[in-house]
């Protein structure tokens, strides 16, 4: 036998005899590096261990234990059987060694070494030596970890224990008081459930001894450590009761008696769990207990107390009714789920032949839930409703009565089309189909609009249903959708005829390539000698956005974009008169098209062959027309045509397939830098355009600079993999003019193309030194106080600014300094404050995900923290004047913060935003509420301790003279009634009163809100409101 | 809502609710000064909770906003309502939240009318009489579990 080491001995004597619990760890480390061995140090403690006082004897097999936590990896089997047998005969001894034995064990289970046998003694000694629940809380998770360590790696060898081991469980985990434990045993329990433990004659008893906290009602303490949470215990004790069939006959009955009581969240609970365990039954475990659990769903239902309740009602019953479908039928057994839907039926029937009363909808929703639940289902409960839903409507004539008829039958069949698979080929409804057919033309030929909006609506249900109609009923269908495009008078019915026809044209777009498009576009161009008396405005806005909305296959694309350009060539023409408002739309509706159309090389090769190319060569017309000595002006030279052509051309560069982007660009680059027009239909361009460089002297040269929004629209927008073409000289051209130009438009479209640009560049010397070279003009600019051109350069400041922010270049903090001394600039101040908001916000037309742009996530967060502390020094720093400048600025950006940021810097901003509030300027006052409002919906503690300056701060606002400030600050006050009632309670006298003036106000808004936060205010500390 | 309880008025007839008011641009006009007409008072009391059904006092057209009068300029109001049912048990609860409603929402100035619509209740006059007298209002509110109810029926609903 080797020598023990005179180390190992001093380490044991310490800990033993001195009690310094850190040798514990120093001779765990001793074994893990090899300087002795499990073996010697037992050897060491041998006399501890037979020492005659049980605390030595306690002591010795703690350090023990604690060695083994370290070091149980690397046992061999030989010394875990030893070590196994001596703990287990340790349990008998004196029950302060016990804690430290049980350790040990949970330790041992984790060997992967464990010696066959071993689990099953280790077991039967703890059930037998301990009595679990008398132990201490650690103790009692020490054995569940046991437990939970041995099911995972021996599980073949705990089953051999049969009932015997399900008992010892029972026994040790009933009367568990903490929610720590309960989790643990919960999971045991599942374990058991799921595994195939045999239960034995204790099925009873493991049920009792976890059912006994249905349902859970447990509040953590405040400040809880452990972070367990009522969820999780109810979600764990689920997974129990709901793991096998076994338990049925106990559980059912416990649901219903759950479900019976007043309790909403015992209730709520119950319906889940319900659910939850339909999944494992079969129609034998539920058959005696039907007629018990529908008599209180039907009542959760009809007697319904909250929408919670009833929809996880009707998730239990489609539950339930996919449980009874499941099940095999044999020849001797009554059918349990058709007695189950004779149940229902008799029962919600009746009530759908009463439509104006109350129970026509929990009956229908009843119903659709059961009929969802499967294909048997949806086929009994069909046959039984339909024919009498039909009939019904045929006969009835109150509009009311047949709207909510033709509601039902749209939802049953969308409750079906959820529930079907796509293998089946036959639509439960084929049977219906000319009768729903006829009801839907019938309803629509009616005058009542709401009954027209629901047979739309219905009409494109059934579209849904894969081969449900015929090609006759499309057609029919499509004869219907145009008669009222064209007649409707109605906004809300046009617009549910719109819906319905783009959802229909996506699954039979034949049907309006041949009859819709060519009318519609024969409505468009109609004669225009009669025009005084046909023209109607609302006609040919239905009709362009009619043409968008069925424009979703590449098929259909094909036909409705020629119409829509043409109503922009004919509108440039002057051939017909469309105002400018309806190209604006037809511009929309190609946007709308280029946003929808299904991603193919065919809808591809439209936009990049025909549209673009027609765009373009529009607006070139147009501005070379305007150019010349006479004519009109045509409308595509109007800021708002331009502006919508913007998305359209962008939204397609951004889809193109990258081969025809790279084509694309190419063209438009050498349009904009060389006059090239070959690639333009109707080319009659003279030779020598030059777009983008300002022609002095001659008229309205902005017509044509103007067009600079139409390259950035293309170029800005394509994916990141497509290389523009001559960057160098556009760049140079574009800062040319964006610095020079004084055309609003022109300049800010270049300055903003020059930004897109530069985000998209890939890093490197050249893109420093282009940006260096614009900040050097730029800031020589803007030092220059009597320039003229400072607002323009300022304008492309900001741009190359929130360029640079979005993609972290590290030039950006250069431009952010220069921006924040502009703050106290007497003319650009206000410009600057309000800059912050075009930082912080996404834009529509560039630098956005849509357009492929360079963005980090969390640009915001970073750019707020990097820079407010300079802000609030500025404020300090400046003179009174200017602090609105700042206020604006600051409050600009914390609007544009996202939530979980706004509520974690609030406390070093809020003092500054209370004061933003008193600052007498009505703008710096509309910024701050508005920034506040959505903060006081989940407040952060720090602005509860300031409550008696915010509330005195927002009720002088009441009676500001602006309508805007009133009604925002009554509404922050409304938040402010959802605080922990405790707090805003003392205030409740005080807001009352303060409230009564604005319910007089002159403005009906304003005495709207404050109605509704007087009433809230009103409510405050009673135990209903909150 | 309790299991075996059993409701007076298990299915009453629904009626449709009536759209939002369209905001008009005089209303976002700051220089017009807009009077408090039929339809806003309405807009106060229409969306209470029925006592018994998860319903609005509109949808069981028991308000209607042909029963509802004010002159703005002689600050008075009255309301009409009719109970689903002439023997309906809740008729005084029901005028006793909408008059606690309009106390709430409607300027000190006006003057308070609420009573039922003649013909459709049995004991319409008693009802009335007790909805008319200021004090017995009153005191009905500073029985708490009174005020409890009314909350409740004045309150939003949480869903």
């Amino acid at each position: 036998m080797a020598a023990v080491s005179p180390l190992l001995l001093s380490l044991v004597e310490e800990f033993v005899s001195g009690l310094q619990d850190s040798k514990a760890k120093e001779a765990a480390k001793g074994v893990k590096d090899g300087q002795f061995t499990m073996l010697q140090l037992v050897e060491a403690l041998g006399v501890s261990l037979t020492s005659s006082q049980p605390h030595t004897r306690a002591r010795g097999v703690q350090l023990l234990s604690e060695v083994l936590q370290e070091n149980y990896a690397e046992l061999t089997e030989r010394e875990v059987e030893v070590l196994t047998a001596f703990y287990e005969n340790r349990l008998k001894d004196h029950y302060v060694v016990t804690p430290s034995v049980l350790r040990g064990l949970q330790e041992l289970t984790k060997c992967t070494t464990l010696p066959p046998g071993s689990a099953v003694s280790m077991l039967r000694s703890v059930f037998q030596d301990v009595h679990v629940q008398s132990l201490m809380l650690a103790e009692r998770a020490c054995i569940y970890n046991m437990l939970i360590n041995l099911m995972e790696t021996r599980e073949a060898e705990l089953k051999g224990l049969g009932a015997d081991f399900v008992f010892g469980f029972v026994q040790s985990m009933d009367g568990e008081r903490d929610p720590r434990n309960l989790l643990l045993a919960f999971q045991i329990a599942k374990n058991i459930v799921l595994q195939g433990y045999n239960l034995g004659k204790f099925t009873e008893e493991l049920f009792e001894v976890t059912s006994c906290y249905y349902p859970i009602d447990f509040t953590p303490p405040p400040n809880d450590p452990h972070g367990i949470t009522k969820e999780e215990l109810i979600l764990g004790l689920r997974a129990v009761l709901t793991g096998t069939p076994k338990f049925a006959e106990f559980l059912l009955p416990l649901l219903i008696e759950k479900l019976d009581s007043d309790v909403q969240s015992a209730k709520l609970d119950s319906l889940q769990t319900l659910a939850a365990c339909m999944s494992q039954y079969e129609s034998k475990d539920l058959a005696e207990f039907l007629e018990g659990l529908w008599a209180s769903l039907r009542r959760e239902v009809f007697q319904t107390s909250s929408e919670k309740m009833e929809s996880a009602a009707l998730a239990a019953l489609a539950a339930l009714t996919s449980c009874l479908s499941r099940s095999v039928l044999s020849s001797d057994s009554e059918d349990t789920l058709s007695t189950f839907l004779d149940l229902i039926l008799r029962d919600c029937k009746h009530h759908l032949s009463e439509p104006d009363l109350k129970l026509v909808w929990p009956s229908a929703k009843l119903l659709q839930a059961s009929c969802s639940a499967s294909n048997r289902a949806s086929y009994v409960i069909t046959a039984a409703i339909m024919p009498s839903l039909i009939k019904q409507f045929n006969s009835r004539t109150q509009c009311s009565h047949r709207r909510t008829l033709l509601e039902v039958v749209q939802r049953f069949i969308q409750s079906v089309n959820t529930s079907q698979s796509s293998d089946i080929d036959e639509s439960v409804f084929s049977e219906y189909r000319a009768a729903l057919c006829s009801m839907v033309f019938s309803a629509l030929s009616e005058s009542n609009s709401s009954l027209q909006i629901t047979a739309a609506s219905v009409l494109n249900s059934l579209a849904q249903q894969t081969g449900l109609l015929l090609d006759s009923d499309i057609q029919l269908a499509v004869d219907h959708l145009t008669r009222l495009l064209l007649a409707e008078e109605d906004e809300r019915v046009s617009s549910a005829v719109v819906d319905c026809a783009g959802a229909l044209a996506e699954q039979h777009p034949a049907a309006f390539i041949t009859k819709l498009i060519p009318r519609l576009k024969e409505e468009l161009f109609s004669d225009t000698e009669s025009f005084e008396l046909r023209y109607h405005p609302a006609v040919h806005r239905r009709c362009l956005a009619a043409l968008a909305a069925v424009s979703i296959q590449p098929s259909v694309v094909q036909e409705s974009s020629p119409v829509l350009l043409d109503v922009l060539s004919s509108a440039h023409s002057g051939s017909t008169r469309f105002s400018v408002d309806e190209v604006v739309l037809a511009c929309r509706s190609l946007q709308r098209i280029a946003e929808q159309v299904k991603d193919t090389e065919e809808a591809g090769q439209c936009f990049h062959d025909v549209i673009i190319p027609r765009l373009l060569s529009l607006a070139l017309q147009a501005a070379l027309q305007n150019e010349g000595p006479s004519g009109p002006c045509s409308p595509l030279t109007k800021e708002e045509v331009l502006s919508a052509m913007v998305p359209v051309i962008s939204t397609a560069c951004s889809r193109l397939q990258p081969t025809l982007a790279g084509q694309t660009v190419l063209r438009v680059v050498s349009l904009f830098l060389d006059g090239d027009v070959s690639f333009l239909p109707d080319n009659a361009f003279p030779s020598h355009i030059q777009l983008l460089k300002q022609q002095q002297g001659m008229k309205a040269s902005w017509s044509q600079s103007q067009l600079v929004c139409l390259l950035m629209a293309c170029v800005c927008s394509l994916p990141r993999n497509v290389e523009v073409p001559q960057m160098e000289r556009l760049l140079s051209q574009l800062e040319e003019l964006s610095c020079s130009c004084s055309h609003l438009l022109s300049y800010s479209s270049a300055a903003k193309c020059f930004a897109g640009l530069i985000n998209k560049r890939p890093q490197g010397e050249s893109l420093d030194s282009s940006i260096q070279r614009t900040m050097q003009r730029v800031c020589s600019e803007l030092d220059c106080p009597s320039s003229p051109v400072r607002t323009q350069v300022f304008t492309l400041m900001i741009w190359v600014a929130k360029a640079l922010l979005l993609r972290y270049h590290p030039l950006f903090s250069i431009l952010t300094d220069k921006l924040f001394s502009l703050l106290g600039d007497p003319d650009l101040g206000p410009m600057a404050a309000a800059s912050f908001s075009l930082l912080m916000s996404d834009t529509e037309d560039i630098l956005n995900r849509r357009c492929h742009a360079n963005m980090r996530i969390m640009y915001r967060q970073r750019f707020f923290s990097e820079n407010s502390a300079k802000l609030v020094q500025g404020f300090n720093a400046a003179p009174q004047e200017k602090k609105p400048n700042y206020l604006k600025a600051l409050s600009n950006i914390i609007t544009k913060l996202p939530k979980q940021v706004q509520v974690s810097e609030l406390p070093a901003l809020l003092s500054l935003l209370l004061e933003a509030l008193t600052c007498p300027d009505q703008g710096v006052q509309l910024s701050t509420l508005s920034c506040l409002e959505p903060v006081l919906l989940n407040p952060p503690p720090v602005l509860i301790q300031q409550l008696e300056a915010l509330i005195s701060r927002l009720l002088a606002l009441v009676c500001s003279p602006a309508m805007k400030i009133r009604i925002t600050s009554i509404r922050c006050i409304h938040a402010l009634s959802q605080f922990p009632v405790h707090e805003v309670l003392p205030f409740r006298a005080r807001v009352l009163r303060a409230l009564a003036q604005p319910l007089d106000d002159r403005k009906r808004l304003v005495r709207r809100e404050a109605v509704q936060a007087r009433g809230e205010w009103f409510l405050l500390g009673s135990p209903v409101g909150r | 809502m309790s299991g075996g309880v059993q409701l007076e008025n298990a299915n009453p007839v629904i009626f449709q609710r009536s759209v939002e008011r369209l905001l008009t641009a005089s209303e976002e006009d700051e220089d017009v000064h807009d009077p408090i007409d039929d339809r806003e008072i309405f807009d106060l009391i229409r969306s209470i909770n029925d006592p018994e059904h998860p319903l609005s006092l509109e949808e069981l057209n028991v308000l209607e906003q042909v029963r509802v009068k004010v002159n703005d300029a002689e600050s008075t109001v009255s309301v009409e309502f009719t109970p689903t049912i002439p023997h309906c048990s809740m008729a005084t609860l029901i005028g006793l939240s909408i008059k606690v409603k309009l106390l709430r929402s409607l300027p000190d100035r006006f003057k308070i009318d609420v009573r039922i619509t003649p013909g459709t209740h049995a004991s319409e006059d008693a009802v009335n009489k007790q909805l008319a007298d200021k004090e017995r209002v009153a005191a009905a509110l500073e029985n708490s579990s009174l005020l409890e109810v009314v909350n409740q029926c004045l309150s939003t609903r949480r869903i």
